[in-house]
């Protein structure tokens, strides 16, 4: 960890914090109003403020983690900085890509 | 010297290098003993061939830390009344070091850590300059005052799971040092020490467990120093005066 990656994840926790919020008054929303999966799609299709909503979420989620990933790495497997820095940001674009691809899924598909 | 009621303590001491063992002696307890005292008691009448290391015995060389009944001391200053479980103390060398023999731990890689954390003080006049006066109630001499008392006895870093599970981590020590320097203006390397300590290893691996500050036997607090240290280095990397 270095003050570079620190600023990063604080960063992307920061983002994160309003963000799982609204995401989980969502949730409370849409089971306490009985929406079906046709509801809620019928909402997000076509809406590019879920679409930035969501999108964000993905990426900011995507840093923080492959950043904790990487100092988990370091500190509990014999593994150095540069190989932890190429196994955590291969976890992070694969979970840029499959947030990518739900949310393509809700909103364009 | 009175002996206390109970006649003898049992006592584990660590004997060999790395793959060595405890060892159990019998030693005489007595009223107002330290740690030190039972230790030194064993190498003069027990086993001579023990080796530990000590110089002050008064609490300010920081020589003796060791590991006693799994947390690490300074041995000198810590009575046996205090820290002995059913008349058995349990004796090894500082944790998170090599071990050169029996209690003494190999403090290379310590000072190492400290030299890189930018520990050293660099003058920025000569000696033929008048000495700067730094008043007592300013701010950054308030702040120095803080970590300043540091002995370098170890046993913040002998203590600390970011150093045990992070091989560059330069460990509570060295950045606590690093504070105190940064915050004299005498000081003529700011700049180099920031980097330092603000790259991979440095303060921002701080978990902030803080068992530095609930070890050190100077009642410091590292890890406070540690996370002024973050503000620091986040703000002149956010100014751009830093590049990790």
């Amino acid at each position: 960890m270095n003050v570079r990656l620190y600023i990063w994840q604080r960063g992307t926790a920061a983002l994160m914090a309003p963000l799982v919020l609204i995401h989980l008054a969502v949730m409370f929303y849409a089971t306490r109003q009985g929406l079906t999966a046709h509801d809620i799609l019928g909402r997000t299709r076509g809406s590019i403020a879920w679409a930035m909503f969501y999108g964000t979420f993905v990426v900011a989620a995507a840093i923080h983690a492959s950043i904790g990933i990487r100092n988990i790495l370091v500190e509990w497997l014999p593994v150095r900085d540069r190989a932890a820095a190429f196994l955590s940001s291969g976890l992070g674009i694969l979970l840029i890509l499959l947030g990518a691809r739900a949310v393509f899924a809700v909103v364009f598909a | 010297m009175p002996q206390a009621d109970n006649a003898s303590l049992t006592v584990s001491i660590w004997r060999g290098g790395q793959d060595g063992n405890f060892e159990t002696y019998s030693v005489p307890n007595r009223q107002n003993q330290t740690v030190l005292d039972v230790v030194t008691h064993v190498q003069r009448h027990i086993d001579p061939t023990l080796s530990y290391r000590f110089a002050c015995r008064v609490g300010m060389c920081g020589s003796c830390g060791m590991t006693v009944n799994g947390r690490p001391r300074w041995t000198c200053r810590t009575h046996v009344s205090k820290v002995a479980k059913d008349g058995k103390l349990q004796i090894a060398p500082l944790s998170n070091l090599p071990v050169i023999k029996d209690l003494a731990a190999d403090m290379q890689p310590f000072f190492e850590k400290w030299q890189k954390a930018g520990g050293v003080f660099e003058p920025s006049k000569s000696r033929a300059e008048p000495v700067e006066p730094i008043r007592p109630n300013e701010p950054q001499r308030i702040a120095a005052d803080e970590g300043i008392e540091c002995i370098n006895c170890g046993v913040c870093y002998a203590g600390c799971d970011t150093v045990r599970w992070n091989d560059d981590y330069l460990g509570p020590a060295a950045l606590n040092r690093a504070w105190t320097l940064m915050n004299d203006r005498r000081d003529s390397a700011q700049k180099p020490r920031l980097a330092a300590v603000a790259a991979n290893g440095g303060c921002h691996a701080c978990h902030t467990h803080q068992s530095c500050q609930e070890y050190c036997p100077q009642s410091l607090n590292p890890t406070g120093s540690i996370s002024l240290l973050k503000r620091l280095a986040t703000k002149a990397y956010l100014k751009g005066e830093l590049k990790p």
